[in-house]
């Protein structure tokens, strides 16, 4: 791999993140699997960089879910945006930051129909003035939340406590990123690298000590999807994808994957239990599976939050293994603990993937 | 007073136009920006479709230089201006000016830069050629090795690379690549006997006297094997050897395969020279950058501006029978011009 | 565990895995297999084709890809009628080929 081919293509692929001042709006699903992923965001910025994020109360979901799966027909979706966008207006905001890589798919594709079809956004206007009386400007930027901890990555490297080196060897981790499919596949121009090469996990991983494994799957979709996953039945054709991209991975031997989508994340780690109890196979070492992070929680480890303030224990391929690696300390006992310190209970265990509690 | 010439670009459509031209009796003046002319045919070893050497081809060409013509290498073009009587006042970067009462205009083209597709991975992946690299192996005698030092065990071609293809804007056919794919097939599997060659195409287009049975040749005597359908993406193995992913368009699946050298074949396009002279002479723009003839039955050397002409590739991809042919038809009509002969003044009634 | 969906099966063609050997025995003791290019002439005037499902240009596609056991099932729609070796324009020896992938199932 020769790295001035790829650098050459990430110069092509840059994109304008905003410095101050961001909306943010949450993602439907995230804080089910992933708590304390949003919550990491908001004290990185807040906290550490002194950085202004707003979020509305009254901002709803995007629809992309219903959208993508046929469910809400495109007008719906757009008049739903326009409203997002109104209250994004009203709070005196132009830098829109959506937490959901779908979300942040909807809305480039809204803002490109919008540009290219403007009497589609005339009659989005009227509609949503019919509908609710608010009015909306277009924002001024648009990036994703990982832009963002992209675009801070060197201040968040000069901060850092611990980084993505193996203590005891000395050597940099080997870290699988991934990326969600409507970052940059729809429109590549809108996403930091590009979308054969994207740089914006890379960039990141890199920044932080750590090495990025590129394996023949790497752009594979994980099969988080709306229309293919929704009925029970179906689900077999999302397993099979994150199957393909496991078994194309394996022989590098990934010490993490890191994501930056709410679902991909959530199909890799939660098919890696599923597998091991169809066919008795892990992909880690030693019977554990391969721990799947997002961004903002490998942020947050290397800025030295407990981890399970950053709601590690919910994943259900043990992060133990990572942590000794970097040499983060935790305690074991207090992985199923509340925050009043009362004993939550332990998960029943799976058959095969081995799982620290 | 004889009348002058100005060709611009010393390929071989400027050569043979150049050499018919003073012949007739004309003032040639070449004018070359690299250090010696022949163009792309000094890095081509063995011609399609007979695999004589391309250098017995150039070598005739240039016998009709002979001294006759004025040949100016290393020159580019500063300013032409139009002057009194139809003529051009040319300035050339070494200093020189020249007056003209023609100008020809050979500036031919370029071989299409494979890095702009990136899935294909040029210039990241070890092991991905173009066609011009592995023609410069054979070219100056190297053996064909993957970056590991092994010789290939299996050899991928890839056919369309930048032509036919609405993502890099170029939507025309290059002509040569899929001719050029077989010869090569042939030439690698002339020197790796044991090596695997399978060529994915998208269609083979064999037009020209002596395609098929070149394509047959290396089906039956090389046992080269052809697959219907084009790569989506390229990407590395763990041993550096490409994994490529085709659709079998005839057994309506997709197919992954590994090869130890992903060779891609690169396509014509126009040249910079082309885009240079074309802004400075505001010439007209054919398709995707090539020039517009006047017109394409009648008048194929004939530009929009009177007194500039046409030969070779730099209004479509030809091949090198074909660019000779141009050279020498651009000639005559040059010479036609000049002489203010009947035959220049026909014109084309459009039926309505 | 019972989780109501299953692992799907891969139906991407893993070429470094396929069996060719079959292809290569043909290629090597009937050369005039290698001129094939699977252009169609041969099935669209096939006479049991037109009663059964069964195509010469199939059956020489799988051999290629290296589905033999599909193959050797196929050819035994045959007629040997000879009107394949009549129309091939690349001058394949189809009766030839069509008697020895028979004679592969033969011999299993």
């Amino acid at each position: 791999m020769k790295e001035e081919g790829k650098k050459r293509i990430w110069s092509e692929y840059q994109k304008e993140v905003p410095d101050d001042h961001y909306y943010y709006v949450r993602s439907c699903i995230r804080q089910t699997f992933f708590p304390g992923s949003e919550q990491a965001f908001l004290r990185i910025l807040r906290e550490e960089l002194n950085r202004d994020v707003y979020e509305n109360p009254y901002h709803t979901t995007c629809t992309g879910i219903a959208y993508h799966a046929d469910i809400v027909p495109f007008d719906t979706t757009m008049t739903v945006v326009a409203r997002q966008f109104a209250l994004m207006t009203e709070s005196g905001y132009r830098n829109y930051v959506p937490s959901c890589i779908t979300s942040f798919g909807i809305y480039t594709e809204i803002l490109e129909t919008w540009k290219h079809f403007p009497e589609v956004e005339a009659r989005i206007r009227e509609k949503l003035w019919k509908a609710t009386k608010r009015e909306f400007k277009i924002p001024e930027n648009l990036s994703h939340s990982s832009d963002v901890i992209y675009h801070f990555r060197n201040e968040i490297a000069e901060k850092a406590k611990y980084r993505l080196v193996n203590c005891k060897t000395g050597e940099p981790l080997k870290v699988v990123d991934h990326i969600g499919c409507h970052y940059a596949k729809m429109f590549p121009e809108k996403g930091i690298g590009g979308a054969e090469f994207p740089q914006v996990l890379s960039g990141m991983i890199e920044a932080w000590g750590g090495e990025v494994i590129d394996y023949p799957e790497r752009r594979h979709c994980c099969g988080f999807g709306f229309r293919q996953y929704i009925v029970q039945a179906n689900r077999g054709y999302s397993l099979s994808c994150s199957r393909k991209k496991f078994e194309s991975m394996e022989p590098y031997e990934p010490d993490l994957i890191i994501t930056n989508c709410p679902g991909c994340p959530m199909f890799l780690d939660r098919w890696q239990y599923v597998i091991s109890e169809m066919e008795g196979k892990t992909y880690g070492k030693n019977g554990f599976g391969i721990p799947v992070f997002t961004y903002e929680e490998i942020a947050g480890l290397v800025l030295g939050y407990d981890p399970w303030e950053l709601g590690l224990q919910v994943h259900q391929v043990s992060c133990e293994p990572v942590l000794d690696k970097i040499g983060i300390p935790y305690k074991l006992t207090e992985k199923f603990t509340g925050k009043n310190k009362e004993f939550l209970g332990v998960p029943k265990m799976p058959q095969y993937l081995k799982f620290c509690c | 007073m004889k009348k002058k010439v100005l060709v611009i670009g010393g390929g071989i459509a400027g050569i043979e136009a150049s050499a018919f031209l003073s012949n007739m009796g004309f003032d040639v003046t070449l004018v070359e920006k690299e250090e010696k002319v022949g163009g792309h045919l000094n890095n081509w070893e063995k011609l399609f479709p007979t695999m004589r050497y391309g250098s017995e081809v150039l070598d005739f060409l240039k016998q009709g230089l002979n001294g006759k013509v004025k040949v100016l290498t290393s020159s580019e073009l500063e300013k032409i201006e139009r002057i009194e009587d139809q003529r051009f006042d040319i300035s050339i970067s070494s200093g020189l000016n020249e007056t003209a009462d023609a100008i020809l205009v050979t500036t031919g083209y370029e071989l299409f830069d494979a890095r702009k597709k990136e899935e294909y991975g040029y210039g990241i992946y070890e092991n991905v050629i173009t066609s011009a690299d592995l023609e410069g192996y054979f070219n100056s005698n190297r053996e064909v090795r993957t970056s590991g030092g092994k010789i290939p065990e299996r050899i991928g071609f890839v056919h369309c690379v930048g032509s036919r293809d609405e993502k890099v804007g170029n939507v025309y056919c290059s002509k040569v690549c899929c001719v050029t794919a077989v010869k090569q097939s042939i030439e690698i599997k002339q020197k790796y006997p044991d090596c695997e060659v399978f060529c994915f195409y998208m269609d083979l287009r064999m037009y020209g006297m002596h395609f098929e049975h070149l394509f047959k040749e290396a089906q039956e005597k090389y046992g080269v094997q052809f697959i219907r359908g084009r790569l989506s993406e390229a990407f590395e193995n763990q041993d550096k050897s490409v994994l490529i992913k085709v659709e079998d368009t005839l057994l309506n699946r997709p197919l992954k395969m590994s090869v130890d050298l992903l060779v891609l074949m690169v396509g014509f396009v126009p040249a910079q020279g082309t885009l240079k002279i074309g802004r400075m002479l505001g010439l007209e723009n054919g398709i995707n950058g090539f020039f517009k003839t006047r017109d394409q039955h009648t008048l194929t050397n004939v530009s929009n501006v009177q007194g500039v002409f046409f030969a070779g590739c730099c209004t479509s991809p030809k091949t090198i029978t074909n660019t000779i042919t141009d050279a020498r038809a651009a000639a005559s009509t040059i010479a036609a011009y000049l002489l203010n002969c009947e035959i220049d003044k026909r014109t084309v009634n459009t039926r309505k | 565990m019972k989780f109501g969906f299953e692992i799907l099966k891969d139906r991407q063609i893993d070429f470094d895995k396929l069996d060719r050997s079959f292809s290569f025995y043909l290629r090597e003791s009937e050369p005039s297999f290698r001129l094939c290019i699977f252009c169609g002439t041969c099935a669209s005037g096939c006479s049991a084709a037109k009663f059964d499902n069964f195509s010469l240009k199939n059956v020489f596609l799988l051999i290629n890809r290296g589905f033999t056991e599909q193959a050797t099932d196929e050819i035994k729609k045959c007629w040997l009628c000879g009107k394949c070796v009549l129309s091939c324009p690349r001058g394949v020896n189809t009766r030839q080929l069509i008697l020895k992938i028979m004679q592969k199932t033969d011999n299993k």
